[in-house]
């Protein structure tokens, strides 16, 4: 089985979030950026079937050359090579897009991708791939099996789960759920030392024309004060819940 | 010309988020002269989102669509709006919603703007203020494509009735063989869950284990809550994944936010920014959590949990 694992590139997780440029542009002034943590999620499972069922693992970005330390993480993970579409990801249809190529010329049988990445999009690229590229979908997906071109694949919906039997090739959104939180890899000394030697392509994008734009950005409106009520005087709080805040 | 909305049901009966989307769309449709429309599978009680504002139902009833099939739901709802020649879409943000949205959008060559707050600024371009990084910030959003899909976020603009003259249509379209089928589902009946709840309980490490949370899921029961958990928690499994709220779990925008034991982790607070109030009880006063919250309760939470039970109890004894 082949797999194409779709990296996307993030602020990690305990950045303050802010803007430059007249609030037109993420500034990324101090920013650590990391594995979209869904993706890793994703990877982790491609690991599996690596292990366990002989599959290939590819790892994807679409961006420019300051995602290569990402991508190289992955490959010190353990993906076995890396492709890298060498653009400004402006949009998730212009990313899905680049990856569709990506898909149709490596044939690939099951694509992971993340439910949503952490950043800019919020859940676009897999399902626009999968739509893209004629596979079969499966979102918020916490179990994945494959055997032969069946999968069965278990998806979070609202208050549980259901199961699907699915085909390849396939598209998954992986999350958190998918493995095991402790299964989670750091890279280890030899991990990096072999990545250093794994190929890491750069493509040039495809012509593609973005959807959608992002014309300014905007922070949350600041906080009042908390309004603070003692232990011993629960009433006061029911009634503020009540009669101020209106929400019980 | 028309506005398509995609309203979810469940045994039949409209989802409460449906009205929502109605009342969105039927605001933008009174901006621009146009009219909703909506579209329903195996629904019982179209005729309700007449108060909202649609004017015509397409109802699908078919027995291949009883259960969820991301591509025949799709394939439908582009049917529909291929029919409607409507050029924007609007679909809510439930775990189905955000399955098919991005689907739908290939399928109609339609810019898509997920997680959207407010009535767009402008309809000629569309523009539209959506959450970004998780919650922690919120981008305008301009769809440059002739026709969009608009994934609106819970909770972010209300029920607005509108009574409208509203008539249902059976509609059939043409669905095609599927790969895919659903095998088996599982889920709690007779709970709120997270996703359709106005008020969230949510308990954090602070509680020590998962035999304490009996009184977290009795506030629950009390309030009418769904409960939820930090990540940590759902990482030792003292409570299910589908619990985890923050950053790297479920978003909440419920009205009412109640976080017990939690500290307020930047990942955490990040999935509870849309909640509109939020009230936390902790017995460490620089929890960085009181910074982001409306109300504060300073204290041992093992006696202010039952204490505010029991309080809650009277209080809705003499309220109902
Ligand atoms: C990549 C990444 C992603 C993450 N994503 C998320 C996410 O999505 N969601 C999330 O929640 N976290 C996330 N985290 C973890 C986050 O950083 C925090 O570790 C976590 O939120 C802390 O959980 P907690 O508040 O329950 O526990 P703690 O930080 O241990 O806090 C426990 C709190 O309980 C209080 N307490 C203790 N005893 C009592 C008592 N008797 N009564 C009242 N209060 C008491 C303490 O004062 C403390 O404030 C992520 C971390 C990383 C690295
Ligand atoms: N620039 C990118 N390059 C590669 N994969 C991406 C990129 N952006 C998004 N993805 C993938 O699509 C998933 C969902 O992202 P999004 O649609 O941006 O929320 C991510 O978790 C990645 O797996």
């Amino acid at each position: 089985m082949k797999i194409l694992v779709c990296i996307s590139h993030v602020p990690d997780t305990t950045s303050k979030i802010n803007f430059a440029n007249n609030d037109t542009e993420f500034d990324k002034n101090g920013v650590q950026f990391v594995i979209n943590p869904n993706d890793e999620f994703g990877l982790t499972r491609a690991m599996w079937f690596k292990e366990k069922q002989g599959a290939s693992i590819t790892v994807v970005n679409v961006g420019t050359a300051d995602t290569e330390p990402t991508l190289r993480k992955a490959l010190a993970i353990g993906a076995d090579e890396a492709i890298r579409i060498n653009a400004t990801p402006t949009d998730g249809f212009f990313v899905a897009k680049q990856l569709a190529k990506v898909v149709a010329d490596g044939q690939y049988d099951l694509v992971i991708a993340g439910r949503e990445s952490i950043d800019y999009n919020g859940g676009m690229v897999p399902g626009m791939l999968a739509t893209l590229t004629g596979a079969n979908f499966v979102n918020m997906c916490i179990g994945l099996e494959v055997e032969g071109t069946t999968a069965k694949a278990t998806r979070e919906i609202d208050g549980g789960k259901e199961e699907i039997e699915t085909t390849l090739p396939l598209v998954i959104g992986a999350q958190k759920g998918l493995v095991e939180e402790k299964d989670l890899r750091i890279p280890n000394m030899r991990g990096i030392m072999m990545a250093r030697k794994k190929q890491l392509a750069v493509l040039e994008p495809e012509a593609v024309e973005a959807q959608t734009q992002i014309t300014s950005f905007e922070k949350p409106a600041a906080k009042g004060d908390v309004k603070l009520v003692s232990p011993d005087n629960l009433d006061e709080l029911i009634s503020l819940l009540h009669n101020e805040a209106k929400v019980i | 010309m028309s506005i398509l909305i995609y309203t979810e049901s469940e045994n039949g009966k409209l989802k409460k988020a449906a009205f929502e989307v109605a009342s969105y769309a039927a605001a933008i449709a009174a901006q621009n002269g146009l009219s909703v429309t909506a579209v329903s599978f195996n629904t019982d009680d179209t005729d309700t989102l007449g108060t909202y504002g649609v004017s015509k139902v397409l109802n699908v009833k078919n027995e291949n669509l009883s259960e969820f099939n991301a591509t025949l739901y799709a394939d439908t709802i582009l049917q529909a709006a291929e029919k409607e020649t409507a050029t924007l879409v609007v679909l809510g943000s439930s775990a189905n919603d955000k399955f098919l949205a991005p689907m739908v959008a290939v399928k109609l060559n339609a810019g898509y703007a997920p997680n959207v707050v407010s009535l767009p600024e402008s309809t000629n371009p569309l523009k539209v203020k959506r959450t970004t990084f998780t919650n922690k910030a919120f981008a305008l959003t301009q769809v440059d494509t002739e026709k969009a899909v608009i994934g609106l976020a819970k909770n972010s603009f209300g029920l607005k009735e509108e009574q409208t003259t509203c008539t249902t249509e059976d509609f059939a379209p043409t669905i095609v063989e599927s790969s895919s089928k659903v095998l088996s589902t599982d889920k709690a009946t007779g709970k709120v869950t997270i996703a359709d709840a106005e008020i969230v309980v949510s308990g954090g490490r602070g509680l020590k284990g998962p035999e304490n949370w009996g009184m977290i899921e009795e506030l629950a029961d009390v309030l009418g809550a769904a409960t939820a958990c930090s990540k940590p928690v759902s990482d030792l499994g003292w409570r299910p994944h589908g619990e985890h709220v923050g950053q790297t779990g479920k978003p909440v925008a419920s009205n009412l936010y109640i976080a017990i034991g939690i500290s307020g982790a930047i990942q955490h607070l990040a999935g509870v920014n849309a909640s509109k109030v939020k009230v936390v009880i902790n017995n460490d006063p620089e929890a960085p959590f009181f910074k982001a919250a409306d109300y504060g309760v300073v204290g041992d939470a093992f006696e202010v949990v039952p204490q505010l039970i029991e309080k809650l109890k009277e209080y809705k004894a003499n309220n109902t």
